[in-house]
């Protein structure tokens, strides 16, 4: 059977565990018998679970290692000592013997893998009847140990919950299992990177061309990797150009919507400003090279400004207006909670309401305020699509927004898609910025959340 | 009730109340009340402008035209702050209605393609086919192997002059493979088909193209020889390298597998750490760091998490490059925080009065939570899930990190097949030259956009239907 059957066949298994422990119990539950310590559907999935969880693992631990031993006799067979040293031309023939074997194409390509294929067949089934009969065999040991334990007594209930609860913490290890893989990967690939290009020159060299040449004698086959083009780069665009955007905009916004829009129209307002925030990167990216770049560069040419069709300003326009709803939402939730005796205060003491907006409440929440904006520079520098297709490739060092600047995001994807060797400086700098990258977003998002807490605590 | 607050408040913790109230008197010397202080000075005749000397004068005057030009100018900066945020919304919603509106001008036309009628004579053609073996099995090889191509390209030359084989897409051959298998009895006569047009005749038709394409657009229209219709294979068939005969069906079939995968995991894994943490964690330094680990996972940029993806799920475990279970899986690991915040929301607005009574009737712990508190969560719950599943769906740096920015031509039939998915795919047209592309990335747009708006729409839905306020 292939694994997906193997997988039906041991659920439907343990469903029969479940009815039969389940019917088992209630037959313990007649009347004038001891009481039964647990529900009869907790002996029913204490059954199923015994049934099922050791033959699952076992079937998630066999397959992939059936897997190779399965290649391990088709490379061992006779048919296969002829086959090519090429290892590209080898593993065409080795797939298209696998596709062949388990029918996937009718006719190969390759003379050889049609001999293979018959070896690849009898291998194939040989593993799977053994791991059928040992997952059947599991199942069974599995469910009769758990089924001779059902009985009036037997707690299956302490034990489900039991189970239950590390099922709960499991999950919730994720979280940190996640984190753990993120820090350590980037750190791991980040090492290797600086054995070969020296920590100081990445963060304080001001020339970056990840272009490594082929051949060692080559001009300029060392490559240069100055990261600061591309730091700056990505302050002018994320932090700059689109706060600029986002500041005004956002903070007006919420500042209309709270105190001034009639409740009918900030219902309305609210949610559609909030669509900015939910239409994807990739649709901004494509608006911003389409129809914003071609118009900046325009405007650039017709004022006297060398301009490049992939402008840091058309990437950064664009990031501020997809970042207003950030700004705007986390101004709005500071100033509605301001105290109502401040604002009620200041009105009564005959200030005009725009008068009490900017004397009393922004001042007020203007902790909330900054740490929303914070939150949001996090956001604009870590964001990819638009700057990908929209801000160039060209590391230049320059505050003049009509030129093209790069941004640690685009090297990235840039150093990243295409050609890989693993163990080129080229490859592994891509994750030497995602280290960068990674360590300043998470430091803007600490500092945003204390500063908003401390804030917080002072009103709530 | 909030009164007793604010004194309680103002007893714990008098420094902090200080210090956010403080902004108001640091900013006294420009607070809007100094202005008026400075009204004051211009009236008082020794012109001290200390406050105590004020109550010695006659109460000023509402009347005099200084004061009313004064509150002229207060109301009149009062109206144009108004206006300015007014502004500032509507410019905000402009931007939107103008992406929008651009996305949808672009793409309106990508649905639709031009068709020129051909005539075919089949009869004449040599194919050598016999429609009787084409009812049996086997037909589509049996046509494929023959040379329709070459007929149609004969055909078009007969009808068109001897460019008239560009006026077809490369692919129209296909089409009238599918005819004659719809009706057999095609080959023994002539037929009249109307076939996909090229991409330069397709641009021209909608006004794009060089002068040459729109000289034969316009000559094709006098012969009444082209139509504009709906492009169904735009819907239903995959990627290609002629703008004319691209289609959006593969790489909304990764994204679907793409989405299986992350909600399969994703969701119950979310689900239960929220349930763990919300109803059960102790508090200690564990549940602390995997509280702290999830909001910052949150926040973590997409991109690292294709890192992630690239380092562990290729490099590490070897699984295949460009499949929707790798890119599910690292979404998943994306989607995961937003669905723990959401599901602690969700799971914290329960009233306690609710597990207590469970409690006390002689449930058990697991049964408080499965059998009440998760029942009356779980619209919160979905509403978070399927938000973050619209973000998940709208997601391309992270796919584009684990390879999935390959040129596929065929769906993909499993979650380990090599695929796309739209964003992707959003972005791959993007970078096409050929201008025909254009206007399919904008209509491919439109269809995440619609799919997004719809995934909305369901939570906004849940949320109106079922949350509670207790």
């Amino acid at each position: 059977m292939s694994p997906f059957a193997i997988v039906i066949a041991i659920l439907g298994l343990a469903v029969l565990g479940w009815l039969s422990a389940r019917a088992r119990a209630m037959a313990f539950a007649a009347p004038g018998a001891p009481r039964l310590h647990s529900l009869p559907g907790y002996h029913g999935w204490y059954v199923a679970i015994w049934a099922a969880l050791p033959a699952l693992l076992f079937l998630l631990l066999w397959v992939p290692l059936s897997d190779r031993l399965v290649m391990d006799s088709v490379l061992g067979s006779p048919a296969a000592s002829n086959l090519p040293p090429f290892e590209m031309q080898r593993n065409a023939i080795l797939r298209e013997t696998r596709e062949l074997a388990e029918g996937l194409r009718q006719s190969s390509f390759h003379p050889e893998a049609r001999d293979l294929a018959l070896v690849y067949g009898s291998a194939l089934s040989r593993y799977r009847l053994i791991g059928t009969v040992a997952a059947l065999l599991l199942v069974f040991a599995g469910g009769a140990f758990a089924y001779s334990r059902v009985g009036p007594a037997f707690r299956a209930r302490t034990r489900v919950e039991r189970l239950v609860m590390l099922a709960l913490l499991l999950a919730s290890l994720i979280a940190i299992l996640t984190t753990l893989g993120i820090v350590l990967s980037l750190l791991f690939e980040s090492i290797r990177f600086f054995s070969m290009v020296s920590p100081v020159e990445f963060l304080f060299g001001s020339t970056w061309s990840p272009q490594t040449a082929i051949r060692a004698d080559q001009a300029g086959s060392s490559g240069a990797f100055g990261a600061i083009p591309l730091f700056w780069g990505t302050v002018f665009i994320g932090a700059i150009i689109a706060m600029i955007v986002a500041i005004p905009l956002g903070l007006m916004s919420a500042i209309y919507l709270t105190q001034y829009a009639r409740p009918v129209v900030r219902r309305w307002m609210k949610p559609l400003l909030e669509m900015l925030a939910g239409v994807p990167t990739v649709v901004y990216g494509y608006f911003a090279a389409l129809t914003v770049a071609p118009a900046v560069r325009d405007f650039g040419q017709s004022i006297g400004i060398p301009s490049s069709s992939e402008s840091a300003l058309a990437a950064g326009l664009v990031m501020g207006i997809m970042i207003i709803p950030f700004v705007s939402s986390m101004a709005d939730d500071s100033l509605t909670a301001v105290p109502q005796s401040m604002r009620d205060g200041s009105l009564a003491m005959g200030a005009t309401t725009s008068e009490t907006i900017r004397k009393v409440l922004v001042p007020a929440a203007l902790p909330g305020i900054v740490g929303g904006v914070l939150l949001a520079v996090s956001r604009a520098i870590g964001e990819t699509m638009i700057v990908v297709m929209a801000a160039g490739l060209s590391a230049n060092l320059t505050a003049n927004p009509f030129a093209s600047v790069t941004t640690v995001t685009t090297q990235i994807v840039q150093l990243l898609t295409g050609d890989q060797e693993f163990d080129s400086p080229k490859t592994l700098a891509a994750f030497a910025l995602g280290l960068v990258l990674f360590i300043v977003t998470l430091l803007l998002n600490i500092v945003a959340l204390r500063v908003v807490k401390k804030y917080r605590e002072a009103y709530d | 009730m909030t009164d007793r607050d604010k004194t309680g408040r103002d007893e714990t913790g008098p420094e902090s109340a200080k210090d956010t109230v403080r902004p108001v008197p640091v900013e006294g010397p420009s607070f809007a009340f100094a202005e008026e202080g400075e009204g004051f000075d211009k009236l008082s005749p020794n012109g001290a402008g200390a406050v105590a000397t004020n109550f010695s004068k006659s109460p000023t005057d509402w009347d005099s035209s200084e004061m009313a030009k004064r509150i002229r100018r207060r109301y009149a900066a009062e109206r144009r702050f108004r206006w300015v945020g007014l502004g500032a919304i509507l410019l905000s919603a402009g931007f939107l209605a103008l992406l929008l509106f651009t996305m949808v001008s672009n793409g309106a036309r990508g649905f639709t393609r031009t068709e020129v009628r051909l005539d075919v004579d089949f009869a004449s053609a040599a194919l050598f086919l016999d429609p009787a073996t084409l009812r049996s099995t086997g037909a589509k090889a049996a046509l494929a192997g023959s040379d329709l191509q070459g007929v149609v390209a004969k055909a078009a030359e007969a009808q068109y002059g001897a460019l008239g084989a560009r006026l077809f897409s490369d692919t129209a051959w296909l089409k009238v493979l599918d005819s004659i298998e719809a009706d057999p009895s095609l080959l023994t006569r002539s037929g009249s088909l109307w076939l996909p047009a090229s991409t330069e005749i397709d641009v021209a038709a909608k006004g794009d193209g060089d002068p040459a394409a729109e000289r034969a657009y316009s000559e094709l229209g006098s012969r009444d020889s082209a139509r504009t219709r709906f492009n169904g294979d735009f819907l239903t068939s995959a990627d290609a390298t002629d703008p004319a005969a691209v289609g959006i069906w593969g790489a909304f079939k990764g994204s679907l597998l793409t989405m299986l995968v992350t909600i399969a995991i994703a969701f119950p894994v979310g689900v239960l750490s929220a349930v763990y943490l919300e109803e059960y964690a102790p508090r200690n330094r564990w549940t602390d760091l995997i509280e702290v680990s999830i909001n910052n996972l949150a926040a973590v940029p997409s991109i690292i998490f294709g890192l992630l993806g690239l380092a562990v799920f290729l490099n590490v475990m070897h699984m295949p490059r460009s499949a929707p279970l790798v890119g599910g899986l690292t979404l998943a690991l994306m989607t995961m925080p937003v669905i723990v915040i959401a599901g602690r929301n969700a799971i914290k607005s329960v009233p306690p009065s609710i597990r207590d009574a469970a409690l006390g009737v002689g449930a058990s712990r697991i049964q408080v939570v499965y059998h009440h508190v998760l029942p009356l969560a779980l619209p919160g719950i979905l509403t978070g899930t399927i938000i973050g599943m619209a973000r998940a769906l709208g997601e391309t740096a992270p796919l584009l990190m684990i390879g999935m920015r390959a040129f596929i031509s065929t769906p993909p039939g499993g979650v380990a097949d090599p695929a796309t998915v739209l964003p992707v795919q959003i972005f791959l047209w993007s970078d096409e030259v050929s201008r025909g592309f254009v206007e399919k990335t904008s209509a491919a747009i439109i269809v995440l956009l619609v799919f997004l708006m719809a995934m909305n729409g369901v939570a906004i839905y849940l949320r109106n239907k079922f949350e509670r306020r207790w």
